[in-house]
């Protein structure tokens, strides 16, 4: 299985994702073993699925945070997708889920990122990427994590922006 | 103005160290075109219709003349001696290698610039008032706040992917020289009865393929509350502005299809969770930022004196005289000045400015205006302290270096695009538009009666010559094949902001001269003492324009 990023190592991918289902949502088998289900099939098939520890679940794009608020404390993973690179929704999205939400577990990028986004989604609070191509060069990629030490903003890992630290 | 600190110069190295690599990467073949022609962006690397352009942002205007001297080296060495004053007060540069853009950017970060988000989706360059903090009209300096503004937004971590660029502009006269009605935020400095600072909320305003004037959604935000509150609104626009089409991803698109009252409403509930959290401002860091932007050495004189002198120079020379007239303005010290210095004469592409023009300037500011200089989105220059005493030599010396041109307001300071010469988005040219306008134009004793006329040219409808808010407005269109040019009548970027109205069908190149010209005898046939060409506009509509423009010959 494909490898990814997680907390700055390189790591094996325990997880497997599972696409969007193209019939009912309500009724489609999920298979056992760690699995990461779409939101669609998390809202219909709650009532089972959370008695499971092995069970992640996936917001696309034009899926928002607050419709995962209320499981967040029991998920052990969250990961929001990059149908596009240039789809920067995944940063507020992630921002929100740690800050707002409280979000603890693994908060994964998932999909058609590109490595030179890796630092700006650490600081919105991401912290595992798997990236959908796999032509990409993990030990390569995992430099970009930290292309900023220093930053004016306050975010999820600095939460005090710099006017707030300047001596 | 502001300087960096031991944290913005590592913040800044750590962007050039960044955009090195990957342009590296992409030099290699390990990072792909299409990513890279993003990060490239957010860098000001645009690649153009003959080589790259490189967009290096002047920080709402402010210019020293060590950083002017470096410009002007940057377009010796790297460039081919000259560069460009764009219409969102930044310097452009047209013939960079790519190979050498980081070497470029290494060597102005040494003077605390860069090309930082000076283009892509993101927020842009803030903007300001070229005369912030000598207008007598001024109200409160907005520079301090666009700093602060600049500093939040450089390397935002959530805001570098929005569905399309983002252009913030502040002002803080009660004359608006920011034109913050046509960005996607306009900040108003509002100062309350008890003394409290604030700004007035515009949002969703923008020119491009559709023009807005922007809606007001919040009359009064305390200046602490500034920073959470832009968080808000560019979250919601991040989070439910279109990424379908990118005609329709500006943030004006989304407020129109929420309502301004709606999206008001998502922005004050988003708000709440943020504004008593860190965002919210310290009076120790306004202050901070307020402590870059006082007042200069400026010595005491008694106006009515020194400006007796200016007068007796007068005098002697009807060209200073007219000099005076257009190109230098009020200051709210006595006995200054504030000069600007026209980049509009005739045969130049406006807003162009040469290496050794660019180390004049340098020198002139150094000499005449306390080191400072600044750009404007009219596209000239302007020394902002300059002692009336010393006018008549300052004169002298932008005589010889070629800023005399006393048109500064008229209808030959014309705003143009760098248009099909140069952009690779262009339909049309623009730039020998511009320059027939102002051959047409040449009687200088003529334009002077005209009195102010905003004539802008956009070579596309990316507008970025702002042709929907010139009182003449110019659109370069394609027709297979063929350059024409639609007219607009009747759009101001003022406190009276509006979008013009098209005259009719468009013209060929050779004939907009001779329909400018039409125009301007239909003002002057028709306007009374005191007006000017958007005030007959106004009055009489634009049907007797029309009239004169489309007639058939007899």
């Amino acid at each position: 299985m494909q490898k990814l990023i997680k907390d700055g190592e390189i790591v094996e991918n325990t997880w497997t994702l599972m696409a969007k289902p193209e019939t009912d949502a309500s009724s489609v088998e999920i298979a056992s073993g760690q699995i990461i289900v779409p939101l669609s099939v998390w809202l219909a098939q709650k009532t089972q699925l959370q008695s499971r520890k092995d069970i992640g679940v996936w917001l696309d794009s034009d899926e928002t945070a607050d419709q995962i608020a209320s499981d967040v404390k029991t998920l052990p993973l969250i990961a929001v997708n990059f149908p596009l690179f240039m789809d920067g929704r995944a940063f507020s999205t992630a921002k929100l889920l740690r800050d707002r939400f409280g979000f603890t577990g693994e908060l994964r990028a998932i999909g058609n990122l590109m490595r030179d986004q890796l630092c700006y989604l650490r600081r919105c609070g991401v912290n595992a990427f798997a990236f959908s191509n796999p032509e990409v060069k993990l030990e390569d990629a995992v430099k970009s994590l930290n292309d900023f030490n220093e930053y004016y903003q306050a975010s999820v890992d600095q939460p005090l922006p710099l006017f707030r630290r300047r001596a | 103005m502001y300087v960096y600190d031991d944290y913005d110069h590592k913040i800044l190295r750590q962007r050039v160290a960044q955009f090195r690599d990957q342009t590296d990467r992409f030099l290699a073949g390990d990072l792909p075109p299409e990513q890279f022609l993003p990060l490239r962006l957010q860098n000001g690397l645009y690649v153009q219709r003959l080589a790259p352009m490189l967009r290096i942002n002047v920080p709402y205007g402010m210019l020293n003349s060590t950083q002017l001297r470096r410009l002007a080296h940057i377009a010796r060495h790297y460039d081919k001696g000259y560069a460009h004053v764009s219409t969102r007060q930044n310097i452009q540069f047209n013939w960079p290698d790519l190979t050498e853009v980081p070497d470029i950017l290494a060597e102005l970060a040494e003077v605390q610039m860069h090309g930082t988000q000076s283009s892509g989706n993101c927020i842009r360059n803030t903007t300001s008032d070229q005369f912030a903090g000598v207008a007598e009209d001024e109200i409160i300096d907005p520079r301090p706040y666009c700093e602060i503004i600049r500093q939040w937004s450089s390397f935002h971590p959530e805001f570098a992917f929005l569905p399309r660029k983002f252009k913030i502009a502040v002002t803080g006269s009660t004359q608006d020289r920011a034109a913050v009605q046509v960005h996607d935020i306009g900040l108003q400095i509002v100062v309350t009865d008890s003394g409290q600072i604030g700004f007035k909320v515009y949002v969703g305003g923008g020119l491009g393929r559709t023009p807005v004037i922007g809606s007001v959604i919040r009359e009064f935000l305390p200046e602490e509350d500034l920073l959470s509150y832009l968080e808000a609104i560019l979250r919601i626009y991040n989070l439910q502005g279109r990424r379908d089409n990118k005609y329709k991803a500006r943030i004006k698109i989304l407020v129109r299809a929420l309502t301004p009252e709606v999206f008001a409403q998502q922005v004050e509930a988003e708000w709440q969770y943020l504004k008593d959290g860190n965002n919210k401002l310290l009076q120790a860091e306004i202050d901070r930022a307020k402590s870059f932007f006082t007042a200069p050495a400026y010595e005491k004189f008694d106006d009515q004196q020194v400006q007796a002198a200016v007068n007796a120079q007068a005098k002697e020379s009807v060209a200073f005289t007219k000099w005076l007239q257009r190109n230098v303005r009020n200051h709210k010290i006595a006995g200054y000045a504030a000069v600007t210095l026209s980049l509009k004469p005739t045969g130049v592409a406006p807003g162009d400015v040469t290496d050794t023009q660019l180390e004049k300037i340098a020198d002139l500011a150094d000499q005449y205006s306390f080191g400072e200089a600044r750009t404007t989105h009219e596209q000239n220059i302007v020394l902002a302290d300059v002692k009336k005493l010393d006018l008549f030599s300052l004169w002298q010396e932008c005589k010889s270096a070629g800023f005399a041109t006393p048109n500064i307001g008229t209808i030959t300071d014309m705003i143009c695009c760098p248009g099909g010469d140069f952009c690779s988005l262009a339909n049309a040219k623009s730039i020998p538009i511009a320059e027939a306008i102002q051959r047409q134009f040449d009687d200088m004793d003529y334009v002077y009666d005209l009195g102010d006329i905003d004539l802008n040219i956009s070579g596309c409808m990316n507008a970025c010559g702002h042709h929907h808010v010139g009182h003449i407005g110019i659109l370069g269109v394609d027709k297979s094949g063929k350059e024409f040019y639609q007219v607009q009548l009747g759009g101001s970027a003022s406190n009276d902001a509006s979008l013009g109205v098209v005259l009719g069908p468009s013209f060929g190149a050779e004939d907009m001269p001779e329909v400018i010209q039409k125009l301007v005898n239909v003002f002057v046939e028709n306007r009374t003492d005191e007006e000017l060409f958007i005030d007959t506009y106004r009055r009489i509509g634009v049907a007797p324009f029309k009239e004169r423009v489309y007639a058939k010959a007899n």
